[in-house]
């Protein structure tokens, strides 16, 4: 389907089209709902199940059947009448429910009774010495690269960072015959004593008897430094090796990728450019969007479910976004007799354990806020030092952290940077993040040409607006 | 460095700066890119540092190309067609 043919208003437009996205599209279209699902890749399934009915890879194992699964929910959600509108950019979202929208060149504004965000997660910036350099890339770069295009890593490939995605991809590219070095396990010493606490939930987790396979099955084969500090990419060009401490020793290994990750946190851009209040989570070290239990927010008719709304894993995202489909079907057609039970059984299930991995991986102290010399804001160019120094001038906020450095005002619009720059600042002024808050986020969210700007059909209050009668 | 598994899908050539490079029918320009060891990609317009793809799912911008004429295209959401001319950025763009 193609933009055009869109027709300008729906009972429900869901933006993402993950577990939680098609969740909730598939309850809305199932119950005669008008659906329309938007989302920016070639095909349904978000990042975790990216490109499950085209990945080229021939062997179910090395992936695992947790990838497989999404395939059930992909194809109820295709034949529930949901339109699904692929490789199209949501640039803009309004307290009106009205959607700005491009593809292939044309833009358009669609408006809809109730609008369900489920635009998921990213990967939490990993600001470091030399994470600029080519060859340096995240864990979750490296995993989509082997799920769309059965990419392997080859020569030598170093791992850093922490969290359940690093051992799931260190042990999807070995059984897929990747070639990786050594893993740089950066989970602080120290968490484990805060995580213990959360230990009984976990054990009754379906997640712990998961995670230990994978980290036996990982550690079995791998060479894992742990205590690791001072880590710095280097090289000219391009990467050349790493360096780091692991247990005060010093190491440097000649490195062809080097892979990071420090856990994901909400993509939160859309959400707050809209006007979605959102409060710091301090277990989660990250922004989240307020939502009630069903996913709404402060703006009328619009909610948001999956990982966007506080990250949770797949099974939780697609449980919420049941629940957020259930709630636009009451709004919407009164009566309907629905069902939240096994959504709420779900939900609860799968979010056992979730408080313990919180304290287990959360970020070390040299990732959230990196020393002076590190660059904090890749587009511009901004280092923490200078943000530390503009601080101490008496910068107080993110926004006028702008005025002061630039930091935040590239292509990426802070989404590698503005989890470390709030954190830099309420460092700064012993503050805590959520008092500093985040950049004022503003549509068009991701850039939008004037070519396709102009292509957006004039309604009658814009053509009243320029022509003269 | 990346390398393929084998798999079924045929092949297809992208111009790179003129000079040609495989992809397969479903790739991204960037893993298309990564695959054939295309590093640095670009440069910064700020200060000439090179640049990469990093996130490969459309946040971070630095896997920005002109693809078939148009500046700035984030090459990790843009899936490869036969004969796509790809050029590097190096620097900051002018308007087209």
């Amino acid at each position: 389907m193609s933009l055009g043919d869109c027709d300008s208003h729906y009972d429900v437009i869901v933006i993402g089209a993950g577990p939680a996205g098609l969740a909730a599209a598939a309850v809305a279209a199932e119950h005669g709902l008008t659906t329309l699902v938007l989302d920016e890749n070639a095909a349904p399934g978000g990042q975790i199940w990216r490109a499950i009915g085209a990945s080229p890879l021939p062997d179910r194992k090395v992936l695992g059947e947790d990838y497989w699964r999404g395939a059930t929910l992909v194809h109820r959600a295709g034949a529930s009448g949901a339109r699904l509108l692929a490789s199209a950019t949501v640039w803009s979202l309004d307290a009106d429910r009205r959607v700005g929208i491009s593809q292939n060149g044309k833009a358009r504004l669609i408006t809809a009774g109730r609008i369900i965000i489920a635009t998921g997660a990213q990967e939490r910036p990993c600001p470091m010495p030399g994470w600029t350099l080519p060859g340096v890339m995240t864990i979750g770069a490296a995993q989509t690269l082997l799920k769309t295009s059965g990419l392997v890593p080859s020569g030598n490939t170093i791992i850093a960072g922490s969290g359940p995605l690093l051992w799931l991809y260190a042990a999807q590219a070995l059984r897929a015959g990747g070639s990786i070095t050594a893993i740089l396990d950066t989970t602080p010493p120290g968490n484990i004593r805060e995580a213990l606490r959360y230990l009984p939930a976990l054990l009754a987790s379906p997640y712990a008897l998961k995670g230990l396979a994978l980290l036996r099955e990982v550690r079995a084969k791998l060479r894992i430094f742990t205590g690791i500090d001072g880590l710095a990419a280097q090289g000219s060009e391009t990467l050349a090796s790493v360096r780091f401490t692991a247990k005060g020793k010093l190491q440097e290994l000649a490195a062809d990728t080097l892979l990071l990750h420090q856990g994901v946190v909400p993509q939160i851009n859309l959400a707050m450019a809209a006007g979605v209040r959102h409060i710091w989570d301090a277990a989660q070290t990250c922004f989240v969007p307020e939502v009630s239990a069903n996913g709404t927010t402060n703006l009328d008719g619009i909610a948001i479910a999956g990982d966007g709304a506080g990250i949770a894993g797949a099974e939780v995202a697609t449980a919420r976004g049941e629940l957020a489909g259930i709630e636009a079907v009451r709004a919407l057609k009164p009566g309907v007799h629905l069902d939240e039970a096994a959504a709420h059984a779900t939900l609860r299930r799968y979010s056992r354990g979730r408080a313990f991995l919180d304290a287990m991986f959360a970020p070390a102290r040299a990732f959230r806020l990196p020393a002076d010399d590190v660059i904090a804001c890749r587009c511009e160019e901004v280092t923490a030092g200078q943000v530390r120094e503009a601080a101490r001038l008496g910068c107080i906020g993110p926004n006028q952290m702008k005025a002061f450095s630039r930091c935040g005002m590239g292509p990426c619009q802070g989404r590698l940077c503005g989890l470390t720059v709030t954190g830099l600042i309420a460092d700064a002024h012993a503050m805590s993040p959520g008092a500093v808050g985040y950049y004022r986020l503003r549509a068009p969210v991701k850039p939008l040409s004037l070519a396709e700007f102009a292509s957006i059909p004039p309604d009658e209050d814009a053509t009243r607006a320029v022509v003269r009668s | 460095m990346f390398q393929r598994l084998p798999d079924r899908r045929g092949s297809i050539t992208l111009l790179i700066d003129g000079a040609p490079i495989a992809a397969r029918p479903g790739d991204t320009v960037a893993a298309a890119l990564v695959t054939a060891g295309i590093a640095p990609l670009r440069t910064t317009p700020v200060s000439g540092a090179p640049r990469a793809p990093y996130c490969m799912m459309g946040v971070c911008f630095d896997c920005l190309a002109t693809i078939d004429g148009m500046p700035n295209r984030q090459t990790c959401m843009v899936t490869v067609r036969e004969g796509m001319r790809i050029e590097r950025q190096n620097g900051a763009r002018s308007l087209p």
